[in-house]
């Protein structure tokens, strides 16, 4: 059953064409990802979801509900994670709980009773009553997580939940949401960290200058779309090689910087061969979603 | 799009009231210093020193007649600073709108709690004159200064509304100084809170006429002096009408801003 159903989404800023004709299906219990590059229309297109931005043609059903007249009625059942925190810092952890929960028009004993579990997911029990200025910044992406799940929602909606994180901070976010999988809660989340949608999401679209340019499952996409084994050769004279053997040892190559990809279906005979060159420095690893997505949205600066 | 149809009203509104409320609270301290104490030591600095001079103003002394403009002096600056200064905090620097805006609750609805609240918080300001009044024993009338209570709601509603409209424009708290140098300080000077719009010049007193804290002035000072104020209905009328017009065009340029 779908949770969130788009169509023909579209929305223009004066000339500029932000999404055009989105679709999207979205099952209840998945974890699916919308990629794209700056620009691409995603956030844009969360707030459409949520009702907080008209779209100017589409349909967008969401729980059920129609957002074009019950936006509200949606977000009830709806828990946001925003890009930006936007925790309230004249308070402590726990009243920026209890304060949000009451936007869900929830009673304050059924909010209090929710709490001690939320700090205990965000683990947050012993800084119930810090200020939110004391709290690092992993910390407030935690709580803000927490808040969203302050009504016990159906549906997660997170818009970079990671971005800004020190690594160790954006596991501790993973495993939250990994939870929240296993609980049977809907979650839909943008990232720019393919990593981050290749461990989390079941199915993800890509999208650029507001269409879907790619879609499916992770594993599904890269090996649809990319040669089993990729090659980063490093090195200044790295452009003479790619002249001289790149056809020979690569079913495709792209050169960015400094840096050749190689995609190869076996890839045995040119490490053999590199092994040989003296001026250049090779990794060798199994392809990702980070190909699939530069494949499809090129290697070029979004804001140059 | 338009974004000017008429603001809608629901009672969600109140839980952003209340964390309004709730952070006033706990800064409640400097905030009574700031909103209240301040018009009154201006109240009674220029009361009994000017007051020496002035014997008597329209039948009454000058620190009565100054007490009553006061009333209205406060509570619009106590709402005027509210929804400027905190509500652009509110709205633009700390982004609370924003997280509010993705719990079931609409720009209308964060209007509405911005609007109340600035009226809320100058009706404090308002009443912590009148309890110096009581306290000095300046009201002619017990009965008559009660009914200061109802119009400093409305008086507070007022210049919230009109507040809320530079906040829906402004790009930082800079440009608040334009509204206070051009609307608020010419009000004060030009209304009568000082002394009777009478004594100006004949075109600054139609001018005044068309000003929400003339009519303002000319319901409280009556309640004070302790006669029944005269064109009641005209007076709230006009002040209704800067309320409404204003909250109209705040929420309208507020969605503009927000909404897209």
């Amino acid at each position: 059953m779908s949770i969130i159903k788009v169509r023909h989404l579209a929305k223009k800023y004066g000339d500029n064409e932000v999404v055009r004709g989105l679709d999207l299906d979205i099952q209840r219990g998945e974890c699916f990802g919308l990629l794209g590059p700056n620009g691409a229309g995603k956030t844009t297109t969360l707030k459409m979801l949520l009702g907080l931005v008209r779209p100017d043609v589409g349909e967008i059903r969401i729980l059920d509900e129609d957002i074009a007249s019950h936006a509200r009625e949606a977000r009830l059942r709806i828990g946001v994670v925003p890009q930006m925190d936007n925790l309230d810092p004249d308070f402590s952890v726990a009243e920026n709980l209890l304060i949000y929960g009451r936007y869900f028009g929830l009673s304050d004993a059924v909010i209090n009773s929710r709490i001690p579990a939320l700090l205990e997911f965000a683990g947050l029990t012993s800084k119930a009553d810090a200020k939110i200025t004391s709290l690092s910044g992993g910390m407030k992406r935690r709580l803000t997580l927490a808040r969203a799940l302050v009504n016990d929602p159906e549906l997660i909606v997170l818009d970079e939940p990671t971005t800004g994180l020190d690594p160790q901070a954006r596991h501790v976010i993973w495993q939250g949401l990994r939870r929240l999988i296993h609980q049977g809660k809907t979650i839909l989340l943008t990232t720019h960290f393919m990593e981050e949608a290749e461990r989390l999401c079941d199915n993800l679209v890509i999208l650029d200058h507001g269409k879907v340019i790619a879609k499916g499952n992770p594993r599904d996409l890269i090996a649809a779309e990319i040669e089993p084994n990729v090659v980063e050769i490093y090195g200044e004279t790295v452009e003479d090689w790619a002249q001289q053997h790149g056809a020979q040892w690569c079913a495709r190559h792209e050169i960015t910087g400094e840096t050749l990809f190689c995609y190869t279906h076996d890839c045995i005979g040119l490490i053999e061969h590199l092994r040989e060159q003296q001026a250049l420095r090779y990794v060798q690893r199994p392809s990702n979603l980070e190909d699939v997505f530069l494949k499809f949205t090129g290697r070029e600066l979004r804001d140059a | 799009m338009n974004y000017f149809t008429h603001p809608q009203f629901s009672w969600r509104f109140i839980p952003v009231w209340r964390r309004n409320f709730l952070v006033w609270k706990k800064l409640a301290g400097s905030s009574i210093l700031g909103n209240l104490a301040d018009p009154m030591f201006y109240m009674l600095g220029f009361g009994y020193g000017l007051g020496s001079l002035i014997p008597q103003v329209g039948g009454a002394s000058y620190m009565t007649f100054l007490a009553a403009g006061t009333i209205c002096y406060s509570t619009m600056n106590s709402a005027t600073f509210e929804v400027l200064y905190s509500g652009f905090s509110r709205m633009h620097v700390q982004k609370t709108w924003e997280a509010i805006l993705n719990a079931p609750l609409t720009l209308d609805d964060v209007m509405l709690a911005e609007l109340t609240w600035g009226a809320s918080k100058s009706l404090l300001s308002g009443i912590a004159i009148l309890a110096v009044i009581w306290a000095l024993g300046l009201q002619q009338s017990w009965l008559l200064s009660l009914w200061v209570i109802p119009v400093v709601i409305l008086i507070g509603l007022t210049f919230s509304a009109m507040g809320l409209v530079m906040t829906a424009v402004s790009p930082s708290y800079d440009f608040f100084m334009y509204y206070f140098t051009l609307v608020i300080t010419p009000m004060v000077l030009l209304c009568g809170v000082f002394y009777p719009v009478e004594r100006m010049p004949e075109i600054l007193q139609t001018v005044a006429l068309f000003l929400p804290l003339s009519h303002a002035i000319d319901l409280v000072r009556p309640l004070i002096l302790g006669h029944i104020p005269s064109a009641i209905f005209a007076h709230v009328a006009a002040l209704l009408t800067w309320t409404g017009v204003s909250y109209w065009l705040a929420v309208g340029l507020t969605r503009r801003r927000i909404l897209k």
